[in-house]
């Protein structure tokens, strides 16, 4: 009884003094750091480098929202966060917005009450399969043995596009990426199934990455981005048009070669509103003018983000596909800066 | 017919015995092929080992040390004909990483020192056989060598001179004097070196500092705590009666510690400021990380423990039962389980905002877990004591505490030495569960290593060196019960 009432009076106590602290932007000024949730080491996405700096396409999400509200792109802690303690890391506000790969879901969304603010890179779960094994589709997998990653979306996808085919399959069980690797290359399995861009990552790890083949089926939409906490839509303004001003400075051809030039002002009037020099869309965020011209210069636009760290010129080699501009023949159409 | 004898007068020469059992020969004749069935093992043993070690050294001596990725490792390998090698450039790049984890690069004496002066610390604890001076001398060399890390100013300076003369002192007395010298001088009334228990005990308090840094006050204000508590029960007890005055003496630090030392700090800072840069926990990751876990537990759950055997055996109702219900508790729930408490289920329950530090969380959950296992391996050595000891001590006439003291816990901790090392070494291994709330220590950035595009697909060169890394802390835990055990053996077997 006298535990329930202590209970009772923590949780009394957590709420009141989370809706005192509702406004994470005071709470990351007055700090002067971000905190961002991000992966314990994802290739391309997020991992340290030998100094302990963190660097990818997650984190680079990271140091554009630190830039964005503090105006300096080192001002972020990043937190290490696995699958299992990501998301009630958001939920008790020990980081500030979560740039974990983390697929949007529904429940997610709506059931443990977080706010995607978009999609920084669309994925889906794709098979890996060698050469010699002759199989040109996935639906020719009938009777083969499959590599697949425990408690995560893609063991229920897989079940479900077999069941869909009304083919059968073995599941060997994995527990971590790199065992996955090895179990595939010792024969373990036949085939190997993760999202689409660890199925790139892995593959250039190979010793002859051309003895594998990728089968051409996508069965999952994977649609990754930030996210942060429901109940301060302000901060998650922020996040959002952060990340679409990554966007949108691709769609518009600002660089981070030419921002400095495009900043002192230029003929486009959503280019001058997007680097605040026209217009008070920062104030209307609650931020400097200059916020998305240094989200901006922390890491390049998403274009030039996307091409260093898992573009074709990296090892990754991911190309753009879905991740293209709606010019191009992607799906990135951020709404205008206005 | 006198000189008929029957048996020999004159004693034989010895002889050397026969060449088949002394020596190399003897020895592997007596080891390895005595008899059929022993030398079939023999080669078979040996083949096998042959076979392992056939494959396994050339993987290891593989000349890929300077290579800056998988890649060059696999040009390294191929261009000198083998079919497969190991790439040890991932260890030459990441060692700093996989002992300092993301403590600052230029901090990084810090933690080295507060390692070694750990054993500094530990010596006068666990070894009896080193002089005051050879640990005060240590002592002196440790912190002058790593005087020379440090940046240079007209201070250092003088702080090295000082240690240089300590050193040189010190050192010079060790070999001038020998044992037996000194220790005649010391009954003729020679001035003896402070005890280097009195360093053990600021070491307590000088480990956060050099680890976490901040201002120098807090640690002060810490000590404080128990100078408190001595004072409280020394002036209070022939008032009020002891068994008030050691609960108050209880309550006085503990009040102290959660309401007036923040404010002793800040206000002794403002006025005295000294300190060093602060690292937060965040930022401590890899063997660093699993050693201050690791240690802290140990240390603390081994007194933790004692008490809590002492509690379940006690005749007094409510603190058998609790002791009874934690051990049981504890014990009853995985580790992980308790971690998970830890890192999730607190947040849930403190006030956001709260920052109850991560590292210090864990490791209060790994000392509770590891004091539950070691107050029944201590329960165990007290059952196995005799009931005429007990008895012998209230003949004696000694109170509970004396007897627990002089006679009980001596003898059963003796007996449950190899018990105790083998919960240690266990819990210091558990560290490596923390990888599972996302704390870096060694396992987990062998994961985070593996995400760098140019190391990801190298598995056995990182757990290898990790598994190296924890035998040389283990296997010494365990030589060092081993020696423990020679050292207190009293029996005559």
């Amino acid at each position: 009884m006298k535990k329930t009432f202590i209970l009772g009076a923590l949780t009394v106590a957590a709420m009141s003094a989370g809706a005192a602290s509702a406004a994470t932007l005071d709470d990351v000024k007055a700090r002067g750091k971000l905190e961002c949730g991000v992966n314990t080491g994802l290739v391309g996405f997020a991992a340290p480098d030998a100094n302990g700096r963190w660097e990818g396409f997650d984190a680079a999400y990271c140091r554009a929202v630190a830039a964005a509200v503090l105006g300096d792109p080192d001002a972020v802690e990043f937190v290490p966060l696995t699958t299992k303690t990501r998301f009630t890391a958001l939920a008790a506000a020990e980081v500030d917005v979560l740039s974990r790969n983390t697929t949007w879901t529904f429940s997610r969304d709506v059931d443990l009450k977080f706010e995607f603010v978009g999609v920084n890179y669309y994925d889906g779960q794709g098979f890996m399969a060698p050469k010699n094994l002759g199989v040109s589709s996935a639906k020719e997998l009938d009777g083969a043995t499959v590599c697949i990653q425990t408690g995560t979306t893609t063991e229920l996808n897989l079940a479900d596009f077999f069941r869909a085919n009304n083919i059968s399959y073995e599941p060997v069980p994995i527990e971590t990426n790199a065992e996955g690797q090895t179990q595939y290359l010792a024969g373990a399995c036949d085939v190997y199934t993760t999202d689409a861009s660890g199925l790139a990552a892995t593959r250039a790890t190979f010793e002859d990455p051309s003895a594998h083949v990728i089968l051409p089926e996508i069965i999952s939409k994977e649609p990754l981005g930030p996210l942060v906490r429901h109940g301060d839509p302000e901060w998650g303004d922020i996040a959002r048009w952060t990340l679409n001003a990554l966007i949108a400075a691709e769609e518009l051809g600002v660089t981070s070669a030419n921002i400095e030039e495009l900043a002192a002002g230029s003929d486009n009037p959503e280019i001058n509103r997007l680097l605040g020099t026209e217009g008070n869309l920062g104030e209307m965020l609650g931020l400097e003018a200059d916020w998305a011209k240094n989200a901006i210069m922390a890491g390049g636009n998403y274009g030039e983000i996307f091409a260093k760290t898992i573009g074709e010129s990296t090892p990754i080699g991911l190309a753009r596909g879905l991740n293209a501009q709606w010019k191009d023949g992607g799906i990135l159409y951020v709404p205008p800066f206005r | 017919m006198n000189d008929l004898s029957f048996v020999r007068t004159e004693m034989l020469p010895e002889r050397d015995p026969p060449p088949s059992t002394t020596g190399v020969i003897g020895w592997l004749r007596k080891n390895m092929f005595d008899g059929v069935w022993n030398t079939l093992l023999t080669i078979a043993s040996i083949g096998l080992i042959v076979w392992v070690l056939g494959h396994i050294l050339p993987w290891i001596w593989s000349p890929t040390w300077n290579a800056g990725s998988l890649d060059q490792c696999r040009e390294i390998v191929g261009a000198s004909g083998k079919a497969s090698g190991a790439c040890w450039g991932v260890i030459h790049e990441r060692w700093p990483q996989m002992l300092y984890g993301f403590y600052p690069a230029e901090l990084r004496l810090r933690p080295t020192l507060a390692f070694f002066l750990l054993f500094i610390a530990l010596i006068p604890v666990l070894f009896n056989m080193i002089s005051r001076r050879m640990n005060w001398f240590l002592l002196a060399l440790v912190l002058f060598v790593a005087t020379f890390f440090t940046a240079s100013s007209a201070l250092m300076i003088v702080v090295q001179i000082v240690l240089a003369a300590a050193v040189l002192y010190i050192g010079y007395t060790l070999v001038a004097n020998s044992g037996s010298d000194r220790a005649e001088q010391i009954a003729a009334g020679a001035r003896r070196l402070p005890n280097p228990l009195i360093f053990t005990a600021l070491y307590v308090f000088l480990m956060p500092w050099l680890l976490w840094g901040g201002t120098i006050w807090t640690p002060v204000g810490a000590a404080l705590g128990f100078v408190i508590g001595w004072l409280v029960f020394r002036l209070l007890a022939p008032v009020l009666g002891t068994l008030t005055a050691i609960i108050l003496a209880f309550a006085a630090p503990v009040l102290w510690w959660l309401l007036l030392n923040g404010l002793f700090a800040s206000a002794m800072h403002a006025i005295l400021p000294f300190g060093l840069e602060p690292v937060e926990s965040r930022q401590f990751g890899g063997l660093l990380l699993s050693v201050t876990i690791g240690v802290t537990a140990i240390a603390v759950s081994l007194p933790m423990g004692i008490v809590l055997a002492l509690g379940r055996q006690s005749d007094l109702v409510i603190v058998k039962s609790l002791s009874v219900i934690f051990i049981e508790f504890i014990r009853g729930v995985p580790l992980i389980t308790l971690l998970f408490v830890a890192s999730v289920l607190l947040n849930i329950f403190l006030p956001p905002g709260t920052d109850f530090d991560i590292i210090l969380r864990v490791i209060i959950m790994a000392t509770v877990f590891a004091s539950a296992y070691m107050a029944e391996v201590i329960r165990g050595g007290l059952a196995a004591l005799p009931k005429g000891q007990y008895e012998a001590a209230d003949a004696l006439g000694l109170d509970y505490w004396k007897a627990q003291r002089l006679i009980i816990m001596p003898q059963a901790l003796k007996i449950s030495i190899p018990g105790i090392v083998s919960t240690f070494i266990g819990l210091f291994k558990d560290t490596t569960l923390v990888s599972i709330i996302g704390l870096l220590d060694p396992v987990g950035l062998s994961n985070s290593i593996r995400a760098d595009t140019n190391w990801n697909g190298i598995v056995w060169e990182l757990y290898g060196f990790i598994a190296l890394l924890f035998f040389i802390f283990t296997f010494s835990m365990s030589r060092y019960s081993m020696y423990l055990e020679r050292r207190l053996r009293t029996d005559h077997r």
